[in-house]
């Protein structure tokens, strides 16, 4: 029984000076952090990518509570939801930042742009960037070999192993912009959203004459400016063989979509063109859409009812599109 | 020009080594410990290496094939060098049913539960004979006399080894000739310390092994054994000392790569076998000094780095 | 004992198949190529337009800054337009077209083939001499050669080294230089001593070139101060770093230039083309290029104008034989595999490798088994199994600390390697990405001072 008693008051007392060493030390080393940041770290999606331009998640949570207004500070992946939640705590108003979404800007699927020599390096965009200016005759294109996805947190981006070019998937793309850092070839780029993510854009880079370009490439822009002539809004931009869309003045009026002769230009999310009904018969409803865009972008808007029909969809309508 | 060229950065050419060609070369280093092997101990030996050899590379096929649910790549010769290794290990009277558990510790838990050859922390033959020594005391330290060719399994006449000898101070009636050539008992591989030592040489030659961890073992156990007042060259040859240094502590993927931290990981596994053959409860220390030092192994590779280019100026 | 460098190295198949073949000059082209970029440094600016009509030896583009070179005309004829063409990457670089008629030398141009020993000119001369006829290293690096022959104030050359060891498998345009020019390389290399005000020079030749050292030690005994030391054949032994630690026993510091060892390094090559400068008035036009490879039916080392198509040096060679897997433009440990033979010689080409389709295909990698063999060969003293690691998953700051940037990017640690990991494709990488948070960092901090 003595024995008992013993350790239990020897432990007793360790502990009971334990106790008072650690109380003091919390004491004398204690360090005021302001417990906002701490309240603004919970509300954020702690997926720490980076994408606000911060490090981390924690980075961000002390810029918002220290900056006097939440201008310019915007979590990409959180999007307004989450801005709201965090001017809510702090007090004040969140500035609204207009979603964005990653777009890719290649057509260059296997079909289009023949291979014409064989890369055989390591498995990485940067290393195959190194090494030459690509496997086919286009050397502004896409390598397919998924340094972006790769460096995607959210499994938002994917290479379809059809078209050997990355897909992005808008419904979990949070436009943290880390496979545009990633790919070496400046193809990824955030661009707006759009009204019901409608967008129009070109998806192509290739910097090359028209001739050179389309040789490497049946979906290259070949800097022909017939879009830019058909454009109402003077929206469109064409420089160095190469058309560019401005985002600001485009309407989304599709009306350049069906003058491109390569099919460079694409359009996702708009409902079907009316005019050519035919084309989207065979498929279901919610693939139609995909009649206008044989592109590698177009799966990426599949409502979930129809995974399987675009492929064949794809190959179908191939013809008529790039007629169109 | 329609043919398409291949790409790639540079060197084009390569030497030609392989991982399986390592592995082979290490195992044919290990034929002369074999063959010695089979002439001390017989049927039992070449019974006890089969199994374990067979064993190693069933397993290793079956969870990479089935758990896995990759291409095994049992041809390196990984799982057959650890099966011979294991072999090596153990007594030659040890019953089938226990090298095949201890072939399922090195394969599954020690190599494969790691991420396979190149990731496991621990060299698999030398866990599992660890492995079987806790658990399988008796069995593991009934070390058969030398000479009986045809006994298998327990019919097997045993004795003592020279460092249970030793360890109990008793007299020895072996000389140092019989510790160099293997006319003692002892595991399986271990006991002819010549035939180590010229598949060490057949290593260092065709350039599997450097020098450094062997020789920094060698010279370690000699100056602890001094300092314990022991004799060094019975400290040497006897158990599984020459087995340990040159194959076992060599094992690329659990030994340090620069060779400073080679010389470090060397000494400190001949400084700890003397410790623990001295000291220790047991007569063996080999296999634990170079499981407690693979355990380190991640430290030496993050701290000791090679000598640098443009260091030694003038 | 011969002398080689002391750390790691390897000693790959030496497949020198086209030595001691005569250097033939190649026929001339229809249209040459001449790109403005040959060069480590600034692209030249041409000088020239569409139309105009140029000699051999006429000035097409000029230096832009001080770490850039000279463009000479290797052909005469009719500026045919200056557009894009594919380098050796297939990179799409600006370049002068050149329509080929005739052959018409500029009148300053000694093209007589007597020796001229005697060296007029001074120091200063000479390094301009050397900067207006647009030489570079001719070792592949093409590094101007007028920047090493200016040693930075505060730093003073003693020695000449001449690197001479060709060090990679297959090239062998340097020994049939050695050969057929010893003289002219042995009077090129006085004018370098003279250039940096040194007293010695040492040539280092690798002992699988026996005739070069027996023929270039004979006559080096008419010029004082210059010694031929044979050297253990060991690959990277051409690198400026290991040469200078194999002739001289010093190594250069990790971050210093070369002449923190009092060495200046010239290519044995270029030493040529000094001569040919300073003594001959000829800018650097054409260079001797090795086309060479197991299945080509005429290993050859050719006199060939910079410009000059690849597919032009192929077929003079032979022809592209039917199991080509991959064109090389260099050697094979440190060329660059072209994706197509549309590019053409320039002023760093070297040589011509042309592999069969079964040695060309890299093997299947596999995890890294820490065998160390890339530690023991790798010349510099890094861990390349870790740095590829770091570099993989863009861990900057591991790779900083274990000193990436040291990397000579020779492929010691690729070529050896059991798992076929492609440890040198992602060092690049990551010491790509060191240097230039290096150079941010340095530009950042230089203001403040």
């Amino acid at each position: 029984m003595n024995l008992i008693w013993i350790a239990l008051i020897t432990l007793g007392v360790i502990g009971a000076i334990g106790a008072v060493i650690l109380f003091i030390v919390a004491q004398k080393f204690y360090v005021y952090e302001d417990p906002r940041i701490a309240e603004v770290g919970e509300v954020l999606p702690q997926a720490n990518c980076g994408g606000c331009g911060f490090p981390g998640c924690g980075g961000f949570a002390e810029a918002c509570v220290k900056a006097s207004s939440l201008d310019g500070l915007n979590c990409p992946v959180g999007g307004s939801a989450v801005m709201e939640q965090v001017a809510g705590i702090l007090g004040q108003t969140a500035s609204a930042a207009e979603p964005k979404v990653a777009v890719v800007r290649c057509g260059g699927s296997c079909s289009a742009r023949p291979k014409t020599s064989v890369y055989d390096g390591a498995k990485s965009c940067a290393v195959a960037a190194a090494t030459s200016a690509g496997d086919t005759g286009c050397s502004f294109g896409c390598f397919g070999l998924g340094d972006c996805e790769v460096s995607c947190d959210f499994d938002a981006i994917h290479i379809n192993p059809e078209t050997g070019l990355p897909e992005v998937n808008e419904d979990k793309c949070t436009a943290c912009g880390a496979c545009v850092k990633a790919c070496p070839k400046f193809i990824i780029q955030l661009r707006k959203k759009g009204k019901n993510n409608r967008r129009v854009f070109v998806s192509c880079v290739n910097k090359d004459k028209g001739g050179v370009a389309r040789k490497a490439c049946t979906s290259a822009c070949i800097g022909c400016s017939k879009c830019a002539k058909e454009c109402p809004f003077d929206a469109i931009t064409v420089e160095n063989n190469l058309a560019y869309i401005d985002y600001d003045k485009c309407k989304s009026c599709r009306k350049c979509v069906p003058v491109c002769p390569t099919g460079a230009i694409v359009e996702v999310n708009f409902p079907p063109r009316k005019e050519k009904p035919a084309d989207a018969a065979p498929a279901a409803k919610p693939v139609a859409p995909k009649a206008e865009t044989p592109k590698a972008e177009t799966p990426k808007t599949d409502a979930p009812a129809a995974p399987e029909a675009p492929k064949a969809d794809q190959s179908n309508n191939d013809s008529p599109a790039t007629e169109a | 020009m329609s043919k398409k060229l291949n790409v790639s950065l540079s060197p084009h050419v390569h030497s030609g080594h392989t991982v399986g060609g390592a592995m082979y070369g290490v195992i044919i280093a290990l034929i002369p410990a074999l063959l010695a092997s089979f002439f001390f101990f017989g049927l039992g030996a070449v019974v006890v290496t089969l199994a374990s050899i067979l064993s190693c590379v069933a397993f290793e096929y079956l969870i990479q094939k089935f758990i896995m649910k990759k291409e095994p790549t049992i041809c390196d010769g990984s799982a057959i060098l650890t099966g011979l290794l294991l072999a090596f290990n153990v007594p030659s009277n040890l019953p089938i049913w226990i090298i095949v558990i201890g072939a399922l510790f090195a394969i599954g838990v020690a190599k494969l539960s790691f991420g396979g050859l190149g990731n496991n922390i621990f060299n698999p033959a030398l866990a599992a004979r660890v492995f079987l020594l806790l658990s399988f005391p008796v069995q593991m330290t009934s070390w058969p006399v030398p000479g009986q060719l045809t006994a298998i399994g327990s019919d097997a006449v045993t004795g003592a080894t020279p460092l249970q000898l030793m360890k109990a101070g008793m007299p020895q009636d072996f000389s140092t000739m019989d510790l160099l050539f293997g006319q003692i008992g002892g595991s399986l591989g271990e006991v002819s310390a010549i035939a180590l030592l010229i598949g060490f040489a057949y290593m260092l030659f065709k350039k599997i092994v450097t020098w450094h961890i062997p020789v920094s073992i060698f010279g370690a156990v000699v100056v602890m054994s001094l300092i314990c007042g022991v004799n060094p060259v019975e400290q040497l040859f006897a158990g599984g000392m020459m087995l340990g240094a040159i194959y076992m502590a060599t094992d690329y993927v659990s030994s340090p790569m620069t060779p400073r931290g080679m010389i470090i990981y060397g000494i400190a596994i001949g400084a700890l076998t003397v410790i623990i053959r001295t000291l220790g409860a047991y007569p063996e220390g080999m296999s634990f000094a170079i499981l407690i030092m693979n355990a380190f192994t991640p430290l030496i590779n993050a701290y000791v780095k090679p000598k640098r280019f443009g260091e030694v100026v003038k | 004992m011969l002398k080689t460098f002391r750390l790691g190295g390897i000693h790959p198949a030496e497949n020198k198949l086209s030595a001691n073949k005569k250097i033939e000059s190649l026929e001339l082209p229809k249209q040459v190529i001449i790109p403005l970029g040959q060069h480590i440094g600034a692209p030249a600016q041409a000088v020239v337009n569409k139309g105009d009509k140029v000699k051999v030896g006429t000035l097409i583009a000029q230096a832009s800054g001080f770490v850039s070179a000279n463009i000479h005309s290797s052909v005469s004829g009719t500026v045919a337009k200056i557009d894009v063409a594919p380098d050796s990457s297939g990179n799409k670089r600006p370049a002068i077209f050149i329509d080929v008629e005739g052959d018409e030398w500029e009148e300053s141009i000694d093209r007589s083939d007597k020796l001229v020993k005697e060296i007029t000119m001074d120091s200063k001369a000479i390094v301009e001499r050397v900067k207006d006829c647009g030489i570079v290293g001719l070792g592949g690096a093409t590094f101007p050669s007028h920047v090493k022959l200016s040693p930075p104030p505060g730093s003073k050359a003693e020695i000449i080294v001449i690197n001479a060891v060709e060090c990679e498998p297959y090239l062998t345009s340097d020994h049939q230089l050695m050969l057929e020019k010893a003289d002219e390389i042995l009077v090129g290399v006085k004018i370098l001593m003279k250039a940096v005000n040194v007293e010695k020079a040492v040539i280092g030749i690798e002992n699988n070139k026996k005739d070069a050292i027996k023929l270039m030690s004979e006559k080096a005994a008419d010029y004082a101060g210059i010694t031929i030391e044979p050297l253990k054949v060991q690959y990277p032994q051409g690198g400026e770093k290991q040469l200078i630690d194999a002739c001289i026993r010093r190594q250069v510091p990790s971050g210093a230039l070369p002449i923190a060892t009092g060495a200046v390094v010239q290519n044995v090559g270029t030493a040529f083309a000094v001569y040919e400068a300073v003594q001959k008035n000829k800018p650097l036009f054409e260079r001797v290029v090795t086309v060479t490879g197991k299945s080509l039916a005429k290993p050859s080392n050719f006199l060939s104008r910079v410009g000059t198509p690849m597919n032009q040096l192929i077929e003079a060679a032979g022809g592209l034989p039917e199991d080509t897997g991959k064109v090389i433009s260099g050697g094979p440990m440190m060329g660059k595999a072209m994706p197509s033979t549309d590019s053409m010689v320039v002023k760093g080409c070297s040589g011509i490798l042309i592999m069969q389709s079964l040695e060309a295909k890299r093997k299947e990698m596999s995890d890294c088994i820490r065998c160390a063999k890339c530690v023991h060969v790798c010349p510099m003293g890094l861990v390349p199994s870790y740095l590829m690691r770091v570099s993989e998953l863009n861990m900057v700051e591991e790779a900083e600390a274990d000193r990436v940037y040291d990397c000579i990017e020779c492929g010691s640690c690729s070529y050896t390697c059991p798992a076929n990991r492609p440890l040198l494709d992602y060092i690049r990488l990551g010491k790509g990405k060191v240097m230039g948070i290096m150079r941010a960092r340095a530009a950042a901090a230089a203001p403040k001072k």
